[in-house]
C-alpha cells in the first residue's frame, strides 16, 4: 500500500550532497500522527525559495566587490586626480609600449628557434619554454603586477598536473611567467563534447605521462569566480592517473580588482582597466602535491584538493557548478526534494 | 515609483516601507534594493522569471513555478510588499495569508481540491502516486470534518494552520 514509486532519472550517487552544504535549519523533521496542516504546510518549502531570493550563495560567487574609494575628501581628491593623471598619461603609454617590445623581441626570437633548432628537441623545447615565461614578464609587466611566489617551484616531472583557482584570464599569466604550463580550461560537458571526451581524456593522460611536455596546468572550475569563493571543482582533472599539485591563487584587491565580472564587462576593458591602475597585487601558494588515496573517489578527492586551495587562500567554498551561470540546475535536485517530502509522509501514514 | 532607480532616496524608501505596511526596517530595504538591481541585469525595474531562474537554489525549489506566477513582473515596491511575508515581523496571519495565495492559483479566493492536490504533485513529484495521493488528502481532510467536494476559504486555512509552530521568516542581511 505504501510503495514508493521511483523516479526514472537515476539519482547521481557521484555528485556531493548539496543538501549537507545549503541551510535547513528550518526543515526539521516532523514526526507524530500525520494531520491535514502537515500536508498543506508549505511554510518550509516557501521559506527556502523566499531566501533564495533575498541572498544565495551561488550570485555571491560572481558579485565584484570593488575596493572602497578613498578619494571622498577635499584633501585626497586632487590627490586622486593626479594619481589619474599619471596612470592614464604616464604608465598607461609605457606599458603599452613594454608590451609591443615584448612581443617584438618574443616574435623575432620564437620563429628562428622554432624553425632553425629542428635538430636539437631538447635544447629547442628548453628555449621556447623560456621565450613564454618572458613575454608572460612582459604581460605581468604591463600592468605591473607584484606578485610574490610561496612555495617550492614546481619541477619539471612527468605523471603530474597542476591545478588552480579561477578568477581572470591573467591567472594563467601570472603563473605562467614562472613556469611554461600548457593549460586547459575544463569546458562542459565534460572537457569538450561528451563523445570526444574518452579521446581527450586519452590524449590528456598520455600528455602528462609523457616526460619532455609541458607540464599541465588545469582550472577545475570552470569559469571565473570573483577570489572570495572556490565554487565545485570538476572531477577531470583528478582521473588522469597523477598526482595533483595545488596551487592557490589570491589577488589583493588593493589598487584594482582583478575579477573580470565577463556580465559587467568585456575583456578589453578589464584588460585596460588593469592597464591603467597602479599595480595588481597576489600571492601565489604552490602546494603540497595530492594523490588519490587508497578508497576515495575521483569527486572526494577533488572536493579535498579544493578544500586546501581555499584554505590557504582564504576562499569560501559553494557547492555549485560554475556552469550554472549558463545553464539551469539538473531536475535531479529537486527530485531528491520531493523525495525527501514524499518518504516523510509516508512514513507518517504508516505511524497511523 | 515606476522604472528603477540606480541611487535610492529617503522618500523612496518611506514610500516602499508604507507599501510594506512597516514589515522591513530602512536598512533592510536597502539591502533588498541592492538584491533587486543585482537580479535585475538591464535594469528594467523588474525581474523577469529567467532571471529568478539563474538563481540555482530557486530554480530548485518545488514550488518556484507557482511563486514565479506571483513574482513576475513585480517592480521594487512590490516586490518587498510580496516579501514582507517573510519578515520576523509579520503575523501568523499574514504568513497564512500567503500560503493562501500560492494554493489559490486562480485568485478566486477559493482552495479546491483539485488545488491542493497540484501543489502535493509539486512537491512530492513522481514520489508518490496520483491515487494515493488523492486518498491521503480526502483521508486528511475528512477527519479535520471537511468534505472532498468543498473549498476552503483563507478562514480555514487560518483555522487548519495557525499554531505556535508555524515559522516562515527570512533574514535580511544588513551591512
Amino acid at each position: 500500500m505504501n510503495k514508493l514509486n521511483t523516479s526514472s532519472s537515476e539519482l547521481d550517487l557521484d555528485r556531493p550532497n548539496i543538501e549537507d552544504y545549503l541551510p535547513s535549519g528550518s526543515i526539521q523533521e516532523p514526526h507524530g500522527e500525520l494531520r491535514l496542516r502537515d500536508l498543506l504546510d508549505i511554510s518550509p518549502t516557501l521559506t527556502e525559495a523566499a531566501g533564495a531570493i533575498v541572498d544565495d550563495s551561488f550570485t555571491r560567487c560572481f558579485k565584484s566587490n570593488p575596493p572602497e574609494p578613498w578619494n571622498w575628501n577635499i584633501y585626497l581628491f586632487p590627490l586622486w586626480c593626479l594619481g589619474v593623471v599619471v596612470r592614464y598619461m604616464i604608465l598607461f603609454p609605457l606599458r603599452v609600449m613594454v608590451l609591443m617590445l615584448g612581443w617584438i623581441v618574443f616574435l623575432s626570437c620564437y620563429f628562428p628557434v622554432h624553425f632553425l633548432l629542428t635538430g636539437q628537441e631538447k635544447l629547442r623545447k628548453r628555449l621556447e619554454r623560456g621565450l613564454v615565461e618572458l613575454i608572460c614578464s612582459f604581460f605581468v609587466a604591463s600592468w605591473t603586477g607584484v606578485v610574490k611566489y610561496h612555495g617550492p617551484r614546481p619541477s619539471m616531472r612527468p605523471k603530474q598536473v597542476f591545478v588552480a583557482n579561477h578568477t581572470s584570464m591573467i591567472d594563467f599569466i601570472v603563473l605562467e611567467q614562472m613556469t611554461a604550463f600548457a593549460v586547459i580550461m575544463q569546458k562542459h560537458p565534460g572537457w569538450v563534447e561528451a563523445k570526444d571526451r574518452e579521446i581527450v581524456a586519452r590524449k590528456l593522460r598520455e600528455h602528462v605521462h609523457g616526460a619532455d611536455n609541458n607540464p599541465l596546468l588545469i582550472f577545475p572550475e570552470g569559469t571565473c569566480v570573483n577570489n572570495h569563493y572556490t565554487v565545485m571543482f570538476k572531477k577531470g582533472a583528478f582521473e588522469l592517473g597523477c598526482t595533483v599539485c595545488p596551487i592557490a591563487v589570491k589577488y589583493n584587491k588593493i589598487f584594482v580588482d582583478a575579477f573580470w565580472n565577463s556580465r559587467k564587462q568585456s575583456f578589453t576593458t578589464h584588460l585596460l582597466q588593469l592597464m591603467t591602475s597602479w599595480a595588481v597585487v597576489c600571492d601565489v601558494w604552490y602546494l603540497e602535491p595530492q594523490n588519490l588515496k587508497p578508497g576515495e573517489t575521483a569527486i572526494e578527492f577533488a572536493e579535498r584538493v579544493r578544500d586546501i586551495i581555499s584554505v590557504r587562500a582564504g576562499l569560501k567554498k559553494v557547492p555549485w557548478d560554475g556552469y550554472l551561470k549558463y545553464s539551469r540546475p539538473s531536475p535531479k535536485h529537486r527530485e531528491q526534494k520531493q523525495q525527501s517530502f514524499a518518504e516523510s509522509i509516508l512514513r507518517r501514514l504508516e505511524e497511523k | 515609483m515606476g522604472s528603477a532607480l540606480s541611487v535610492l532616496t529617503q522618500y523612496d524608501i518611506e514610500e516602499v516601507q508604507e507599501h510594506c505596511n512597516h514589515l522591513f526596517t530602512q536598512q533592510e530595504i536597502v539591502t533588498l534594493y541592492k538584491r533587486f538591481c543585482q537580479l535585475d541585469r538591464n535594469s528594467k525595474g523588474f525581474i523577469s522569471s529567467d532571471e529568478f531562474l539563474s538563481v540555482p537554489e530557486f530554480a530548485m525549489n518545488p514550488l518556484s513555478q507557482r511563486l514565479l506566477k506571483m513574482t513576475d513582473g513585480l517592480n521594487f515596491k512590490d516586490f518587498v510588499a510580496f516579501l514582507s511575508a517573510f519578515s520576523a515581523r509579520a503575523t501568523v496571519q499574514q504568513k497564512i495569508e500567503i500560503i493562501f495565495k500560492v494554493y489559490d492559483s486562480d485568485s478566486n479566493g477559493k482552495v479546491t481540491f483539485k488545488d491542493l492536490i497540484e501543489v502535493l504533485q509539486d512537491l512530492s513529484g513522481a514520489f508518490i502516486s496520483d491515487k494515493q495521493r488523492e486518498e491521503v488528502l480526502s483521508q486528511l481532510l475528512q477527519e479535520a470534518g471537511y468534505k472532498k467536494e468543498s473549498s476552503l476559504m483563507l478562514d480555514d486555512f487560518i483555522k487548519i494552520l495557525d499554531h505556535q509552530g508555524l515559522k516562515m521568516e527570512v533574514e535580511i542581511p544588513v551591512d
